[in-house]
């Protein structure tokens, strides 16, 4: 009753949001209660996480206070490829419902799991996220997130179910219905990659379908970095306001944090997901306002607690309160990662991959650039190798023979096509003798 | 009998012949002849100078990618069919050419072909026993300089 009057279209809000307005001391509490419950529900049953503790002379009892999680042992990515598939997972295979694995690209994925009760959590939390851009109960939320064994589609599904909506579970690809569909079906909500729905308002011009007449109203963007400048070009161009949501498989999926209406920032559903803003080269905290690498704990994750989970993402912390209202802290959008991790076509792909393609036909790394740039809406990838004279043959064909055993052992590793450039000694620029590997200008 | 060619990596962009020659004019170093493969993307340039060895050292430090590599020079009377002779002699041999370039002598009415082999000693036999021409280095100095 009190759920179909708060959340419609008049303002309200939907009861999964109440958390999102906690007073500040009320949220600090439920955070350490949630910090130490598990703390020792890992330290029980990850073996790794308790070595780790061991390792440091730390028991669950040494969290007393919140700035005890500094006392704690990182996680990291590796972790979860060294005890691949399940060796992080803290109940018995019985008690997990579901499994999604990440867009690894070398090799194995990275496996996560859920109990109910985390797909519960993980379902209000993105309902919250959705009522963070004023969605509610009557929009019609189109979910162009790959629906599997990625995050993205499962976790917007089950959010905008939770907050009531209706959803229309397309998937990604086949741009033409996709129109079809937010035409025909008067969508108010679409929820992709901001470069697929680059690549949709291309095609929406060329098949003559005016977005900006049509109820869409609302766009969620994440999985990948973009720009201010894309979100100004997809909202003047579809005639919708573009929020950004951002989310990661090894602490949930999509509902991480998210940003409202005012566009200023992302807040941090941190009752469930507690930040923290480290140095990346010391480890060492931060303070709001810093920046520096996002490091997450997960507060009331059962099948698969992360604890001082690196994320490699770069931001700080927003120390003001939001206009909106809500108390939850924000962080500023990410722009870069601290180790240069890139994503392309929804592939995670870091340079050091590359490195190791190249090595594998050279012998001794060459110096070489990563190159991105977006041509009609889709990502393109480009590896620019400086010649050396090992390399070197004064046949073409020779030559030739280099340039595509390159490309093709960057293929193998990546999975995406590359168009590999052989360019002469010393033309690649080099900053304090260190050559950038990336440079990204897809938002240009 | 074999002549050092020195082949230089270029980008395929303007302007970038130009820099690695000039860098030997300057040091008065005289090119004999060239060629310039390309593809779309990049292009090698194949010298033959006097002074290689000083060349290749001045490229070096240019920081070009400088391979050195032995051809053959071949001279053929510089009349229709001149070229198709020798190359009739080559493949009669199962000789595999890697690549070839061709210049003329305005002097001496005479072509010098530039033979890229996979094996150049036995090609150079080859040629010989069928009464062709190599030409010495110090022969063609003298041709062109």
């Amino acid at each position: 009753m009190f759920k179909e009057l708060w959340n419609d279209a008049a303002g309200g809000f939907h009861p999964a949001s109440a958390p999102d307005y906690l007073p500040e001391q009320a949220l600090r509490e439920v955070q350490l209660r949630r910090l130490r419950a598990v703390v020792e529900h890992a330290y029980k049953n990850v073996a790794l996480f308790r070595s780790r503790m061991e390792e440091r002379g730390l028991t669950p009892e040494s969290v007393q206070s919140l700035a005890d999680i500094a006392k704690l042992p990182f996680t990291v990515k590796a972790d979860l490829r060294d005890t691949y598939p399940s060796g992080l997972f803290a109940v018995p295979m019985s008690d997990v419902v579901r499994l999604h694995a990440s867009s690894g690209t070398t090799g194995k994925p990275i496996v996560v799991s859920y109990t109910r009760e985390d797909i519960q959590v993980w379902s209000e939390v993105m309902a919250r996220a959705l009522a963070c851009y004023g969605l509610h109960r009557g929009d019609i939320i189109q979910n162009a997130f790959g629906y599997g064994l990625f995050t993205g589609g499962l976790g917007v599904h089950y959010g905008a179910e939770t907050l009531g909506a209706t959803v229309v579970p397309i998937s990604g690809g086949n741009t033409d219905r996709q129109l079809m569909v937010i035409r025909d079906f008067g969508v108010s909500a679409l929820c992709c990659t901001p470069s697929y729905f680059a690549h949709m308002l291309e095609r929406a011009e060329e098949l003559g379908v005016d977005l900006p007449a049509s109820p869409l109203r609302v766009g969620v963007f994440g999985a990948e970095p973009w720009s201010d400048a894309m979100r100004r070009h997809i909202e003047e161009a579809a005639g919708i306001r573009a929020y950004d949501i951002y989310g990661l498989s090894e602490i949930v999926g999509p509902g991480v944090a998210s940003e409202c209406t005012e566009q200023h920032g992302l807040h941090l559903f941190e009752d469930h997901f507690y930040p923290e803003i480290i140095d990346p080269e010391s480890g060492e905290p931060l303070p709001d306002g810093e920046e520096g690498e996002l490091v997450i704990t997960t507060l009331s994750k059962r099948a698969m607690p992360m604890i001082r989970y690196r994320t490699r993402d770069i931001t700080s912390i927003i120390p003001e309160r939001c206009a909106c209202g809500r108390t939850l802290r924000r962080m500023r959008r990410i722009e870069r990662r601290s180790d240069d991790m890139f994503i392309i076509r929804g592939v995670n792909v870091f340079p050091s991959q590359v490195e190791a393609a190249l090595l594998a036909v050279e012998g001794t790394l060459p110096h070489y650039q990563i190159i991105l740039t977006r041509d009609h809406g889709l990502d393109q990838m480009a590896v620019e190798v400086e010649v050396t004279a090992e390399v070197f043959s004064d046949k073409v064909r020779a030559l030739e023979e280099v340039r595509a055993r390159l490309a093709q052992s960057i293929e193998r590793i990546i999975g995406i096509r590359v168009m590999l450039r052989l360019v002469e000694p010393r033309t690649i620029e080099r900053s304090q003798g260190k050559a950038k590997r990336v440079i990204d200008r897809r938002h240009d | 009998m074999k002549l050092q060619q020195l082949s230089l990596f270029l980008e395929n962009r303007p302007g970038q012949l130009g820099a690695p020659l000039e860098a030997i004019a300057a040091e008065d170093i005289n090119i004999l002849t060239l060629s310039l493969a390309d593809t779309a993307q990049f292009g090698i340039l194949r010298l033959i100078v006097r002074e290689w060895e000083q060349a290749k050292q001045i490229f070096e430090q240019g920081g070009w990618v400088v391979k050195q590599t032995e051809v053959v020079a071949v001279d053929v009377l510089d009349r229709p069919g001149g070229l198709a002779g020798a190359l009739a002699v080559l493949e009669a041999a199962e000789l595999n050419i890697e690549y070839m370039y061709a210049f003329s002598l305005r002097r001496d009415d005479k072509a010098i072909l530039i033979f890229r082999f996979e094996d150049p000693d036995r090609a150079i036999e080859v040629l010989l026993e069928h009464g062709l021409h190599v030409v010495e280095a110090e022969e063609l100095m003298r041709h062109v300089g």
